[in-house]
């Protein structure tokens, strides 16, 4: 049996294109599960491909000391989803970096579930969005403390910049904490490139459309620095970056 | 080489620059002093064309062109460098980086063959080493982190890497330690003091005008030369104060 198509009255479903999953629902109404064994680690980086609707649902357990990172790009021309529930048990730690990229009237999302069960566990989750024309990037994120997991140490850092008044940033962190020795961040922010940076670069002799480029470049690469080999989603965010900016 | 006529410029509708004339020909250096806010900085940002800064009246060439037509971009192509006051800082950006697309941007802009990575960063150690920065913060993102000093020097090894044919220095001296001081000065007579470049320094102090001998040094008051003389009229006002040396 597979599960219901999601309406928008579900929170983690609100800002999502229904239309565009609707043909493509079948393959993705399971999520992917995965488990990192006790003290394992793993790493993984998520490229945009070439398909206009591009979904990735995936439910990770973080066992005992477990370690994942995650690095994702969204950058669909039509509809990229990237939705994580991820649970972590005693000691486990869990990093995202994911960025959404988009241009036209594409809809790029990241919405996460990440579940603090053990005690100890980390959590970083950054997320950087670059929107033009129509285009809507959004982070829903949660994070769950669970009513033992003391001690626990959540993270997250979303930024948007809009680069035309026809697109939208959507971002929601949101914490439900059941424990009371617990240290839960989140900062957000939305914004346009900084006139000052842009004058800055234009006056070494940078035109404006290159300037603007490098700026938004050093806006988004940032994260792949801890990336083993950052070389293919660097590039892969170039080349979205490159559409974005035309 | 920079010639200034009559220069009216507002910022948010408040006039600042009130007619300043000024003609800074190839091989020298002036000096332009004067007390906060009487336009100097508003000067340097004018020449290089920061959006917000409207010119009301006259006008200002450089090489004969009109320099006030061109974007703040050709502006560099055509040889004019601004040293910041505040430089701004640019995370995720190495200077590395920056300085190598600004300077290839720059020289296919004016129909020159682009550095390759490996020239360019021989060139960077090079200037960084004649300025005393460690080469290792040339990887760092563009300011970022970096003390006042070390932005003032950084922006010296920028200026060296660049090569400008004319440079507006605005208080370049600000925030500068004594031996920071003497290195950016050696720095400036190094890559400017040549017969075909010009450098206009923007200064509150004496100081760092003991170690970058002007040619001429110019006391801007209300948006005004008010007086122009040799070298001995910054140690007059170092002397005096502006209040009596402008009056």
């Amino acid at each position: 049996m597979t599960a219901p198509f999601p309406t928008r009255k579900q929170e983690e479903w609100r800002y999502a294109d229904l239309d565009a999953l609707r043909p493509v629902w079948q393959q993705f109404a399971e999520p992917l599960t995965l488990t990192v064994g006790p003290g394992e680690s793993f790493e993984k980086i998520w490229l945009p491909g070439d398909e206009d609707v591009l979904v990735r649902r995936v439910q990770i357990a973080l066992e005992g000391g477990a370690k994942a990172q995650i690095f994702v790009l969204n950058a669909a021309s039509e509809y990229g989803r990237t939705e994580l529930d991820v649970s972590l048990a005693e000691g486990a730690d869990f990093e995202l970096f994911g960025a959404n990229i988009g241009t036209g009237v594409s809809t790029n999302e990241i919405v996460t579930n990440v579940r603090h069960v053990g005690e100890g566990g980390r959590s970083r989750q950054t997320i950087r969005s670059v929107l033009n024309g129509k285009a809507t990037g959004s982070y829903l994120g949660k994070v769950e403390v669970a009513r033992g997991a003391q001690k626990t140490d959540a993270e997250q850092s979303v930024k948007a910049m809009l680069l035309d008044r026809g697109a939208t940033a959507n971002c929601k962190p949101e914490l439900e904490i059941f424990a009371d020795d617990v240290k839960c961040a989140h900062g957000a922010s939305v914004g346009e490139l900084d006139a000052m940076q842009l004058f800055y670069a234009e006056s070494r002799g940078l035109d404006p459309a290159s300037a603007r480029a490098l700026l938004l470049e050093g806006f988004v690469m940032g994260l792949w620095d801890s990336a083993k080999d950052a070389d293919a989603i660097g590039e892969a965010a170039r080349e979205a970056l490159r559409k974005v900016v035309g | 080489m920079l010639t200034i006529k009559n220069l009216h410029a507002t910022v948010a509708d408040k006039p600042i620059l009130n007619g300043v004339s000024l003609d800074v020909p190839a091989g020298e250096v002036h000096a332009i002093m004067g007390p906060n806010g009487s336009g100097k900085s508003t000067l340097a940002y004018v020449l290089a064309g920061r959006p917000g800064y409207a010119v009301s009246e006259g006008g200002a060439t450089f090489d004969g062109r009109d320099l006030l037509a061109m974007e703040p971009h050709e502006r560099a192509a055509a040889g004019l460098f601004l040293g910041f006051q505040y430089p701004v800082e640019i995370p995720g950006v190495s200077m590395l980086q920056f300085v190598r697309e600004a300077l290839n941007t720059q020289r296919r802009a004016r129909g020159e063959a682009e550095l390759s990575g490996a020239e360019f960063i021989k060139l960077a150690r090079e200037q960084a080493k004649l300025l005393g920065m460690d080469a290792e913060m040339l990887k760092r993102p563009v300011n970022v982190g970096f003390s006042g000093g070390e932005k003032k020097r950084a922006e010296m090894v920028q200026m060296g890497i660049m090569q400008p044919k004319f440079a507006v220095l605005d208080e370049t001296d600000s925030g500068l330690d004594i031996d920071a001081l003497k290195s950016v000065g050696a720095g400036i007579n190094r890559i400017m003091r040549s017969p075909d470049k010009g450098v206009l320094l923007i200064t509150h102090y004496q100081r760092l005008l003991d170690y970058v001998e002007p040619d001429k040094v110019h006391v801007l008051n209300a948006g005004r030369i008010v007086r122009s003389g040799g070298p001995e009229l910054a140690k007059e006002l170092e002397r005096e104060g502006y209040a009596e040396a402008a009056a």
